[in-house]
């Protein structure tokens, strides 16, 4: 399959100029529309008013498509040179938050800068795929079919994964993991070492379980079983779901949410936002916003195929799927198909963080966009 | 083939695929979808009704007592509070204080008010004070803005506002207990009050009326958000008594004067209860805000047990009242009035001596000589010819020794002895001497005041079996379109009815020898028969007698003997019969006669039976503002 006509001439350098001439707006469109969606259902999810999410998701949302511009304009080089610092510094802060939430005697995931709080593990999502991008860029298809080339870029995934999952973050780690493996996938690692390590992770279950935390066993018990506890630990499961159910195909009307507007629905600014969406606009505004997310994966894959440099195509696909990997497992969690694990919807979910990181894994995106046909050196010492 | 391109050509495949795999999962969550919001929806929107939608009863007013005039004699009334809703309030500490200079709010009450504060949910109102005077509520309704969060609340409480002149009749209501609980969800209602006794509890269901109900939307921290459906119950429904007040009133304070005693007047062909007094009594308003533990230890503990109905539940000897019975049987029994025993004071059965009343004897007696002087020599003869078993029916059919269905809990039921009654129960054959002292009303007899005032009605109504009844007319029924009641006769021969009868005018108007001449009533038209008891409350000893008897006043109270009477008005034609029992009185006509004159002369110059509802309907009136 050939995308690009053979004779096409790779550029080496652009002005900031032609880059910004570069910018897609549509994407900018695509993401203005989720997020835009975000905020008339944080703007009801406050019972009729901005305050008090609406108001600042919108600035949030405002400076997150300013750093998405920056992300997006700078050489694609400059991320791949910097690609291992910036990973060596989200694992650095990981670090600090395990120490820190050990001296504060309790599981903690932020860490304060100013004004800011950081939570590592969503930096880490995004550093992640650059990494493993830089690492994948430089190798051989012959070599990446050797086992011995592989140890490197598993323990890259697997360290952020263990110390997430030491927070106790399910779900990051689970996002860590998934991600990780679609980039390898992407990079040609044979389909029979997917088998392999399928197979040992689930041998590894049992083992697994005992490192589990009590509370997230009685949440894998009761997402199995929700109705067995209606009033405890499936509470929110149910309610999730009556809430679903209720809206029916047209929905209650926007603003009229009784399980939302009643408090029935728990959490329904952060991780349950979908679900007071689909309350409220049935069956037909779920899967409009499900429609839009899956604008954005084919316009990810669009992207990444268009793209002529390795590095970029990688980040662009491991940016895509980590993004898409927010929605399915947020979607999947309010609708009652896996355990509730604590992962926002993009760009709609209330939320500082889990916002910019999406917001940069777009800019990102349209980086890869920008530069589709600049061409990079295989090996860091060329560029 | 450049290995560039051949890596490009794997993302780019592979990329496909991952592709493809995120557009299956996206099936999958709008399959998902489709099954929540389309096949599952209806189950999902019920449940989610179920969440919202609560259901609220509304406490119906409970219906009111009235006396057979339709004066109120159980109402409700409005009971103000004040009630703070701590989350309007802001801090209660403070805002309790500012209350202080309105209303006094007691220290420990300040402590119960914090500790409900912390326990409920800040919109639940907390009561800071009840039965709030007009005044009291004024102030606190000109302060209002500056007592955010503080309301006036309007709830219903139960009042009776002739205190304990018929609280034997009336009852009282108490909060629900558990073993009242019958699945009537009203009962669940905090502060629902249900009828603990008498005629509340009686026609509890009746005055109870239906619960009414509110569909109101809620949030899932329970506080209603909007009221979406409201059905109206039925009040409950209104009983009329038989009672007389202002009778009911004179009798109870009349009894009042003796330390424990039971007095009724009733209509002879009616069978209405026109008063019932029991004393001691006690206040029914008392009970509304709940008995504190010692106050109500003090009530039931108290050896005068003013809880009790003494006139349905106190069971006597009836002593010489039984005469009445003792006399029918024989004439029944074919023994003329003419028959003629000697009284010389005292009558040997085998080597048992029975003593007569009177020491030195009455002589030669007839029938109604022995009635008029309470000859026991006369009737240990009448006993002794009649036998047990005929005086024992004939006191059946008389309405003693039986539950005669009155319409208020707690009746007992005497107890008329045979001769298979003593077999059965105590396993030991029947004494001849036995019949001697049940012919005076001694021995096993025992009867209610209740059943002596029946037996004297259907004696004088014309031998018909009247019931005594409390209402005039089934609940919710207008007692002007209840047809009058009719009795069964008991088929008793008129001139056996009419000697005994005689024999009792005589008991009260012969000036030589009658037992309560001294109470007899001079008006003519309201003159009175009737019968005297005594009713021995322990074996005089044989060294009592050889010492000649203790006067009254020098035995202790409890070992004096029971004071009965009878009695019946006029004699010309009986309507009101009365029965009247003083504990440890004395003599019946020295204590209880008396008593029994002033009865039936008051029920005879107010009409008491003549009264019918409807005559004074403007005084209802207020009684019926009062419910709303």
């Amino acid at each position: 399959m050939r995308i690009l006509p053979h004779q096409a001439v790779y550029q080496t350098e652009m002005t900031l100029r032609q880059r910004l001439w570069q910018i897609n707006w549509s994407l900018v469109f695509l993401i203005t529309v989720i997020g835009g969606v975000g905020i008339a259902m944080l703007y009801s999810a406050g019972g009729g008013s901005m305050d008090p999410w609406a108001s600042r998701q919108l600035i949030r949302f405002g400076f997150g498509l300013i750093g998405m511009f920056i992300i997006a304009v700078v050489d694609i080089r400059i991320w791949l040179r910097y690609a291992y610092v910036i990973y060596a510094v989200a694992l650095i802060l990981l670090v600090a938050v395990d120490i820190i939430g050990h001296i504060g005697m309790g599981a903690q995931r932020w860490i304060r800068v100013g004004p800011l709080q950081i939570q590592p593990s969503e930096l880490m999502k995004m550093s992640l795929v650059l990494a493993l991008a830089r690492y994948f860029h430089r190798m051989n298809i012959e070599d990446i079919g050797r086992p011995a080339y592989l140890i490197v870029p598993t323990l890259m995934v697997l360290t952020p994964a263990a110390l997430v999952l030491k927070q106790p973050d399910l779900g990051t780690a689970v996002m860590l993991l998934v991600g990780g493996g679609a980039i390898f996938f992407l990079a040609g690692v044979r389909v029979w070492m997917f088998g392999v390590v399928i197979v040992m992770g689930l041998a590894a279950i049992p083992v697994g379980w005992n490192f589990l935390h009590e509370y997230q066993r009685q949440r894998i018990w009761t997402f199995l079983d929700p109705e067995s506890d209606p009033l405890g630990a499936g509470y929110h499961i149910l309610q999730s779901q009556i809430a679903f159910g209720s809206g029916g195909v047209f929905g209650k009307g926007y603003l009229q949410g009784t399980q939302s507007h009643l408090n029935f629905l728990p959490e329904r600014h952060t991780d349950f936002i979908f679900t007071m969406l689909a309350e409220e606009f049935g069956l037909v505004g779920g899967l409009l916003v499900l429609l839009l997310f899956a604008f954005l994966m084919v316009y990810g894959l669009a992207v990444a195929v268009r793209c002529r440099n390795h590095f970029g195509r990688m980040v662009a696909m491991g940016m895509t799927v980590t993004i898409l990997l927010y929605v399915f497992i947020n979607t999947a969690m309010v609708m009652g198909l896996i355990p509730v694990v604590g992962v926002p919807l993009p760009l709609i979910s209330y939320g500082g963080t889990a916002m910019l990181t999406v917001l940069a894994g777009c800019g990102f995106l349209m980086n890869a966009y920008i530069h589709r046909d600049v061409r990079i050196a295989r090996h860091a010492s060329d560029v | 083939m450049k290995p560039e391109q051949d890596r490009g050509r794997i993302f780019t495949r592979r990329a496909m695929l991952l592709a493809g795999g995120q557009a299956l999962l996206f099936s999958g969550l709008a399959a998902r979808m489709y099954y929540l919001q389309v096949i599952e929806s209806s189950r999902y929107r019920v449940l989610a009704d179920e969440n919202r939608i609560s259901l609220r009863l509304l406490p119906p007013p409970r219906g009111r007592v009235l006396d057979r005039r339709g004066v109120p004699l159980a109402v409700n009334v409005q009971n103000y509070r004040v009630v703070v809703v701590p989350e309007e309030a802001g801090d209660i500490e403070k805002m309790l204080d500012r209350l202080n200079h309105l209303v006094q709010v007691p220290e420990h009450e300040r402590r119960r008010i914090m500790r409900e504060v912390r326990r409920r949910r800040a919109f639940v109102p907390v009561t800071v004070r009840e039965n709030l005077s007009w005044e009291e509520v004024s102030r606190i309704e000109v302060n209002a803005p500056d007592l955010p969060g503080i309301n006036i609340d309007v709830g219903q409480t139960r009042s009776y506002p002739f205190d304990g002149s018929a609280a034997h009749i009336l009852g009282y209501v108490a909060s629900v207990s558990e073993h009242d609980l019958t699945g009537d969800p009203l009962l669940e209602l905090p502060g629902f009050r249900i009828g603990k006794n008498g005629i509340e509890r009686q026609y509890d269901l009746q005055l109870r009326g239906k619960a009414g109900n509110a569909e109101v939307e809620v949030n899932a921290l329970g506080r209603v958000i909007r009221e979406l459906r409201r059905q109206e119950g039925q009040p409950g429904q209104d009983v009329d008594l038989t009672i007389d007040i202002g009778l009911q009133e004179f009798t109870a304070k009349r009894i009042s004067q003796e330390r424990r005693a039971a007095a009724i007047v009733m209509d002879a062909h009616k069978g209405d209860v026109l008063a019932m007094a029991s004393n001691p009594t006690f206040d029914p308003n008392a009970f509304n805000d709940g008995l504190s533990g010692t106050e109500w230890n003090r009530l039931i503990t108290n050896p005068d047990a003013p809880l009790t109905n003494k006139v349905i539940a106190g069971q006597y000897a009836p002593g010489s009242t039984f005469k009445i019975n003792v006399a029918l049987a024989a004439l029944e029994a074919n023994i003329p009035p003419s028959f003629r025993v000697t009284c010389l004071g005292h009558i040997r059965l085998g080597n048992q001596i029975f003593h007569c009343w009177k020491h030195g004897g009455h002589g030669s007696v007839d029938m109604i000589d022995g009635i008029k002087g309470s000859c026991d020599v006369y009737f240990y003869e009448l006993a002794k010819r009649v036998g047990i078993d005929k005086i024992a029916a004939m006191a059946k059919r008389m309405g003693l020794g039986q539950l005669l269905n009155i319409d208020i809990p707690g009746e007992r039921s005497g107890l008329i002895p045979t001769r298979n009654w003593k077999l059965a129960t105590l396993g030991v054959p029947w004494q001849l001497g036995e019949t001697l002292v049940a012919g005076i009303g001694q021995g096993y007899v025992l009867a209610t005041p209740l059943q002596l005032a029946v037996m004297v009605s259907r004696l004088v109504n014309g031998g018909f079996a009247v019931t005594p009844h409390m209402t005039l007319a089934p609940p919710g029924v207008d007692p002007a379109d209840e047809p009058p009641r009719s009795f069964k006769s008991l088929g008793l021969n008129d001139a056996s009815r009419r000697v005994v009868m005689q024999g009792m005018v005589e008991v009260v108007n012969n000036p030589i020898g009658g037992t309560a001449f001294r109470s007899r009533i001079k008006e003519k038209e309201y003159a009175m028969g009737g019968k005297t008891g005594t009713s021995q409350v322990r074996r005089i000893t044989l060294a009592e007698r050889e010492h000649g008897l203790r006067k009254e006043d020098e035995v202790p109270w409890r070992e004096r003997d029971h004071a009965l009477f009878v009695g019946f008005a006029p004699i010309d034609a009986p309507r009101y019969v009365t029965a009247v029992v003083v504990e440890h009185g004395g003599g019946g006509s020295k204590v209880a006669a008396p008593i029994a004159h002033d009865l039936l002369l008051e029920a005879q110059r107010r009409g008491s039976s003549t009264i019918m509802p409807g005559r004074i309907a403007s005084a209802s009136t207020p009684g019926k503002d009062e419910v709303r």
